[in-house]
């Protein structure tokens, strides 16, 4: 068993934040300068293996968030509500998959959330400043007194995992319990779980635990039992051990390689730089040619012309004869 | 107006409200009022669009959702002057599509374009109510409209988020980011001609331009006016 987290000290001294404002690595839409030194990274384990399906973790997360959702309908399958939304920042999801090599039925549950991302395509995507920040411990962020809610997050994310509000239109997911870790607390979710398929520590710890996890599931005959840590996001600070890593998307959908879509990196990068250069040459290229050719203004001739050919007499021949017959550009 | 209007043979690029007064010197009647009025609700409606866009787009810009009333506000509104602007162009593409059509003298200017920055105009071909260049902003307008108010209906969660994947929407905010750079440019292109030959503002605020420019920049459609309409009276007004 991992050892437990106690309680927190009821005492004034002990309610001290532990993390904040100075240890912002990363900021949407803004340059900071990364914090000197890290904060140890944290990270949630969840293991798949070990879950029972209570979804006591997310009737904790409801609770400990004030979220309210809305009653739902039965659709017949365990999953419910069927998706993430606003107010369900976690979500168990069912999938009755039948192992072609046993042939036999298994019960995937799998605690879908958000995961954390050491590379986040959440915040690279977000165009409003400060809306998501990321610490130094690991955990993401979002901040929503900032968020203009545009949903750029939602196709930055490669987990599909941010909803956007009806009622203020802010996007919401999981804060990885931010307030309660930050008073050196786990995650709600992980308070809340009976089976410690859910344990929260360090990221090393975590891995160890995983590693010890995933041992005794091989000794058991999983032969492909293993960590999903991704490392096309950076690596997740919420890790799942998984029976069957070899193909994690059996567990209804999980990205076998998540990565930021190469459609983000190309909106948020090439496209911004070349864009704003286009634009900015474009530009400049019209107020060059201003000062090198000069206006182009109509000559007394012209008018002249004009008259002639309005009254009927002698009509200009259509060629024109000299420099001052000419035709020329307009908008 | 009404006398050439009703004949078969009228121009292409002679449009209703089109007329020349005589006189000194003589005025040409280019743009109706409801023209006008038209093409400033579109114009107005690209700016904002613009500047609410640019803001979205680079976080050095977002400051500009202070015009909009914060970033909120910026992120609601953007879509329904989107929606504004394409019914408004889509009026204006109406009025102006038939004298945007391909003549046979655009390829001719478009060979002669670079005389015609150099300031030798005297080497353009004579031209009807809009020159290729023009053609090319009205063009490009249309076919980039189409694709922003597409894309931007793909992107526009707040009424039309179930209709398509996240994978459609990445597509769609990669394809709004480039047209919108596209259709900027354009608009460059557009507002330099108009401030760099001079006379032509007045096509817009008031709704005529001179004999003068109209014979130096769009001579063809000068002497269709003088030959279709009555040159020696004045025509109806140009509503």
């Amino acid at each position: 068993m991992f050892p437990p987290i106690p309680n927190p000290s009821v005492s004034p001294d002990a309610a001290v934040q532990r993390f904040g404002e100075k240890d912002i690595m990363r900021r949407s839409a803004s340059e900071v300068t990364p914090p000197a030194e890290r904060l140890t990274e944290v990270a949630k384990l969840i293991d798949v293996t070990k879950c029972i399906g209570c979804k006591a973790c997310q009737a904790a997360c409801l609770e400990w968030n004030n979220l309210h959702e809305e009653i739902g309908f039965n659709h017949g399958v365990y999953t419910n509500p069927m998706d993430l939304t606003p107010d369900t920042f976690t979500l168990m999801r069912f999938t009755e998959w039948v192992n072609p090599e046993t042939d036999n039925l298994e019960w995937l549950i799998r605690k879908d959330g958000c995961m954390h991302c050491e590379d986040p395509g959440c915040l690279k995507a977000c165009p409003a400043p400060g809306a998501i920040v990321q610490y130094s411990n690991g955990i993401v962020d979002f901040q929503h007194e900032n968020c203009i809610g545009c949903g750029y997050c939602i196709k930055g994310c490669p987990f599909n995992i941010p909803r956007i509000s009806k009622v203020d239109h802010t996007a919401y997911k999981c804060t990885l319990c931010s307030d309660r870790v930050a008073v050196g607390q786990g995650p709600a979710c992980q308070k809340a779980c009976p089976t410690q398929a859910i344990v929260f520590g360090t990221k090393d710890e975590m891995k160890e635990w995983a590693d010890f996890r995933i041992k005794d599931l091989k000794s058991r005959g999983f032969e492909n039992a293993g960590l999903y840590d991704p490392q096309g996001v950076g690596g997740t600070h919420v890790m799942y051990v998984l029976h069957h890593a070899d193909t994690p998307s059996i567990y209804a959908g999980l990205p076998d390689n998540p990565r930021i879509s190469p459609i983000v990196d190309a909106w948020k990068g090439v496209t911004k730089y070349v864009g704003l250069a286009v634009m900015g040459f474009a530009a400049a290229a019209g107020f060059l040619h201003y000062v090198v050719a000069g206006p182009n203004k109509v000559s007394e001739e012209d008018e002249e012309n004009a008259e002639r050919l309005t009254e009927g007499k002698a009509p200009p021949p259509p060629e024109p004869t000299q420099g001052h017959t000419q035709h020329g550009s307009t908008p | 107006m009404t006398a050439y209007d009703q004949k078969p043979e009228t121009p292409d690029d002679v449009e209703a409200g089109d007329a020349v007064h005589p006189g000194h010197p003589v005025t040409v009647d280019r743009y109706t009022l409801g023209a006008r009025i038209n093409h400033w609700i579109t114009a107005t409606s690209l700016v904002l669009l613009a500047l609410s866009g640019m803001a979205l787009f680079t976080p050095r810009l977002f400051f500009l959702t202070g015009l909009f009333g914060g970033g909120q506000w910026t992120r609601a509104i953007h879509p329904w002057i989107g929606v504004v602007l394409f019914f408004s162009f889509l009026i204006l593409f109406v009025r102006f599509f038939r004298a945007n059509l391909p003549a046979r003298e655009d390829v001719d200017w478009v060979a002669h374009s670079a005389d015609l920055l150099a300031g030798r105009e005297e080497k353009m071909p004579e031209v009807g109510k809009y020159n290729a260049g023009q053609k090319f902003v009205f063009w490009s307008m249309s076919g980039l409209i189409i694709v922003l108010i597409a894309s931007g209906v793909v992107m526009w969660d707040q009424y039309f988020y179930n209709l398509t994947t996240i994978e459609q929407k990445r597509i769609a905010i990669l394809v709004h980011a480039v047209a919108a750079v596209c259709i900027i440019c354009v608009w460059i292109i557009h507002v330099y001609a108009a401030i760099w030959v001079k006379g032509t503002i007045g096509a817009m605020t008031r709704g005529q331009v001179t004999g003068g420019w109209a014979w130096r920049h769009h001579r063809k459609w000068l002497r269709e006016l003088v030959g279709k309409g009555n040159p020696r009276g004045p025509h109806a007004p140009a509503e």
